[in-house]
């Protein structure tokens, strides 16, 4: 009889743990080039207590544990490198609190974009959050877990830095809360206790976030995006930097991409817009396309494409499809703004060399304070060739993000070694002890951040 | 089988399992895929189906009653194929009811599934009940043998042979009958329709029905036929022409319809009914029919309607299509799609739960009962709702 099973069977009922072959299968693997590793049992908690249990238990047994929010990172960041426990936590999907005037919603982990999106065009149609691009079965722990961006970026900054407060199981099973919660005031804050900010950006390797608070913003009545083309990628640093002056924008994003082919080099911008009302929206537009993108329309190096109302909830990469391979996988960045000429041709070169049609993306973050910029790889899943050809296009982008002086954003375990090369030793250091006080047995999520 | 052999072995890599499948149309939540609502596992998604059906035909795992089972749970209620963003979307159910056909080929099935199909072939039902008891649904309420009438009613097994689906059954008979309507029903002739089978991935057993059924209702001149299921209207409809059947389907409801409209019911009366209806998948998501049902509960004085959250091509599936009214591999839990569909109509504040299909009738107030919301919700079929509505 296998023990272990049994007492994950005791702390979350039979029907949410498993062993058998199919699920092992499923869970091994991350959707983009990523080797699949095999856990030993899955399990799907509904309860802060469940996960304290599976925790000690891990403790007990000397097993890895990896959380797993919706798997749609990419970057093999919640495939069981070393086997273990893998921690579904889909389950725990309650939206627990939203606080229409202090603008924040508190969910459990598993509550995924499209769920948080749609409970507030229902019950709060005046508050929205700022949505990744991702699929909307992604969750928002496992956003803020890696450092995501949403369609809310441009004005508001990193989803990790909306974070009003967190409840977090340690791995050794205790719970801790961090913000105003703390203290039982509430979830409004994040500020002003001192920083024990460990959790975010390390991938669940020191702790596992069970809820958090995370703020909302208002939602116009309006919502649209405006599409912008310039006809050389030089120009886009400071067009997006005027188009961040004015404030008057929600998301901005630069796009490249090969297909389809008469577009091919050319750069689009969309800038989302929004308005309470007709007067509103008309200003806003004259100020955004006539005042700051003119110019490039009279000198006929840029063209004003039209204004669609109404947002397209995120859509998966239509590239997934392309050649009708069904996978990909991009190499995501974070870099000054001034880099995207280069992050475009560079990104460019590594595709045509690998014969993958370029797809290059940059989301402006803070007031141009900087952007994610992303190369995407498509790949066959039913072609291995394919698949080795994206994952050495991969890495080749990972080298490129620190020669052109950017950070790889949610790097996999290559991108994570690269990175530790170049880590400040003292700050390795002190990651290192931060990771062997808060996790002695090295039970979470291993193989990613090895610093320990 | 090899994977090269599959069917859709050009294509089923090209699930990117993005999840879209598990939404309804407002991403309400990830609970409109039955399976996965029900069990909360990736390998219940339908992306999860389609993975592991595409590593069991490449032989990178084998078969376990666990993978049989875990295929034969989707309930092919098409959420996936409404959701899904890529090109493939049409065909995925299709994979699934492949793959089921590979295990029916081997051999190698879930013994519920098993029993179905054999049940299916001795007795012409799932059920197991002899043929002859078929017809008793309508003893002594006068209904006529189909003779040439201009509209054969075609129950099915689960208005024939279910004590509270025959209650329907009832009533429709009785309003066409009492709207003057020239019918007549096959009774111990009637044999069952095939859509089940053909989803269960039978597809040789539903050839043999469907062309059995053709016969026979050519032979007795039958050119309109009204289903009181909407799995038989699916079939009927969409099947049964390649056989060379080509009727005039209706649904009951796309027939009360028309006779609402044409002024053959009329004065249709239920005081103090607040309700919300179920869209059934082969009426909605398969045949896109979200309208006449809601037109006959609109031309009912006293109704008060209301949407669940969920509706047309968002509603939750019952859980009972694709085989699992019988094999019910999605049963026994809070987490049932039943159970949870009848929370959703409780939460709209209705006291009537409508439907307009046997099955979706049965699993529903079953449902309703283990919720112990029964003296709150009453499940009702549309027929027994007009037939309420002649009697006041
Ligand atoms: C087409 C596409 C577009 C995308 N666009 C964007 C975009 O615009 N912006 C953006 O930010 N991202 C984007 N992404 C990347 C990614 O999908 C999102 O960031 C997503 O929000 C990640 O959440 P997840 O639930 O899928 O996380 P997962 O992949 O499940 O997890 C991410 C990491 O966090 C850990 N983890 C997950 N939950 C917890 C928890 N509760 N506690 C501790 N650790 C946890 C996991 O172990 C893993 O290391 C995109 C992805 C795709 C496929």
């Amino acid at each position: 009889m296998d023990s272990i099973y049994e007492a994950l069977v005791n702390i979350v009922g039979k029907e949410y743990v498993s062993n058998q072959p199919e699920e092992l299968y499923i869970y091994s693997f991350d959707l983009g080039t990523a080797e699949p590793c095999q856990p030993q049992y899955v399990v799907s908690p509904r309860a802060t207590e469940h996960i304290q249990g599976i925790v000690r238990l891990a403790n007990k047994e000397k097993i890895p544990i990896v959380p797993l929010g919706g798997g749609l990172s990419l970057a093999g960041l919640a495939v069981p490198l070393k086997g273990g426990i893998l921690l579904d936590l889909k389950r725990m999907d309650s939206i627990i609190e939203v606080n229409e005037n202090a603008r924040y919603a508190v969910v459990e982990c598993g509550v995924s974009q499209g769920q948080l999106t749609s409970y507030l065009e229902k019950n709060y149609p005046r508050l929205t959050h700022s949505e990744p691009g991702a699929p909307p079965a992604a969750t928002l722990a496992g956003n803020v877990m890696i450092h995501g961006q949403g369609d809310l970026a441009q004005p508001y900054g990193f989803n990790s830095d909306l974070v009003n407060g967190l409840e977090v199981v340690l791995p050794t099973g205790e719970v801790c809360h961090i913000g105003s919660v703390a203290i039982g005031a509430g979830w409004f804050t994040n500020h002003p206790l001192p920083d024990v900010g460990l959790f975010l950006g390390w991938c669940g390797t020191t702790g596992i976030i069970t809820k958090l608070s995370i703020r909302l913003f208002p939602c116009k009545r309006i919502r649209g995006v405006g599409t912008f083309v310039l006809e050389h990628e030089d120009l886009v640093p400071e067009a997006v930097y005027k188009l961040t002056h004015t404030q008057m924008a929600e998301d901005i994003v630069a796009f490249s991409s090969a297909i389809p082919p008469f577009a091919s080099e050319l750069q689009q911008i969309t800038v989302n817009i929004a308005a309470d009302s007709e007067k509103e929206l008309e200003f806003k537009q004259e100020i955004l396309w006539d005042d700051t993108l003119g110019e490039y329309i009279h000198r006929g190096e840029g063209a004003y494409l039209g204004f669609v109302r109404h947002l397209q909830r995120p859509q998966i990469s239509k590239t997934s499809d392309y050649k009708k391979g069904g996978g990909f996988e991009y190499v995501g960045s974070i870099v000054p703004i001034q880099r995207y000429p280069e992050c475009y041709r560079k990104g460019r070169e590594i595709s045509e060399r690998h014969g993958i049609p370029y797809t290059v993306t940059g989301r402006c973050v803070g007031a141009g304070h900087s952007m994610m910029f992303a190369w995407t790889f498509a790949f066959n899943r039913a072609d291995p060739e394919t698949i080795i050809q994206a994952r050495k296009a991969l890495h080749e982008t990972d080298d490129l993000v620190l020669q052109l002086g950017g950070v790889i954003w949610k790097p996999g375990t290559y991108g994570q070694k690269l990175i530790l090369e170049r880590l400040d030793p003292g700050t390795k250091e002190l990651m290192g002890k931060i990771k062997r006080l808060i996790d002695p047995n090295g039970i979470m999520n291993p193989g990613n951040w090895e610093v320990a | 089988m090899s994977l090269a052999d599959f069917k859709y072995a050009d294509t089923i890599h090209r699930c990117f399992r993005c999840g879209y499948c598990k939404f309804p149309v407002n991403w309400k939540d990830v609970n409109n895929c039955p399976p996965y609502a029900r069990f909360r596992m990736e390998s219940y998604s339908c992306g999860g189906r389609l993975w592991l059906t595409r590593a069991w035909l490449n032989d990178q795992i084998k078969w376990t009653e666990h993978l049989a089972e875990i295929l034969y749970s989707c309930t092919t209620c098409k959420n996936c194929v409404i959701k899904c963003p890529l090109r493939f979307n049409v065909d995925i159910v299709n994979m699934v009811i492949a793959a089921r056909g590979e295990m029916v080929e081997s051999g190698r099935l879930p013994q519920a599934v098993k029993k179905f199909l054999e049940n299916i072939e001795l007795y012409g039902n799932p059920y197991g009940e002899s043929r002859a008891k078929r017809g008793e649904w309508a003893n002594r309420m006068g209904v006529e043998k189909y003779h040439g009438q201009e509209y054969l009613l075609y129950v099915g097994c689960t208005g024939s042979y279910d004590t509270r689906a025959q209650k329907a059954a009832r009533a429709l008979a009785e309003i066409m009958m009492r709207a003057g309507v020239s019918f007549g029903v096959l009774g111990p002739e009637e044999t069952c329709d095939g859509n089940e089978v053909y989803k269960l991935g039978e597809s040789g057993l539903f050839e043999v029905l469907a062309e059995n059924n053709i016969q026979k209702y050519k032979n007795t001149g039958a050119q309109k036929i009204v289903t009181f299921s909407p799995h038989a209207y699916n079939a009927m409809k969409n099947y049964y022409h390649e056989y060379g059947g080509s009727f005039e389907v209706f649904h009951y409801t796309q027939f009360l319809h028309g006779l609402i409209e044409n002024g053959k019911i009329n004065n249709l009366r239920c005081p103090n009914m607040k309700i919300t209806f179920h869209d059934p998948c082969f009426l909605g998501r398969w045949n896109e029919e979200y309208e006449a049902p809601r037109a006959i509960l609109r031309a009912v004085e006293g109704v008060e309607f209301t949407e669940m959250g969920k509706n047309k091509e968002s509603a939750l599936c019952c859980g009972g299509g694709g085989g699992n009214f019988q094999i019910d591999l999605l049963g026994g839990s809070e987490n049932s799609p039943a159970r949870r569909r009848a929370r959703e109509a409780y939460e709209t504040g209705a006291n009537v739960l409508a439907v307009a299909c046997p099955k979706c009738l049965v699993m529903l107030n079953d449902a309703v009962e283990s919720e112990e919301l029964a003296n709150r919700l009453e499940v009702l079929d549309i027929s027994e709702i007009v037939i309420k509505g002649l009697n006041i």
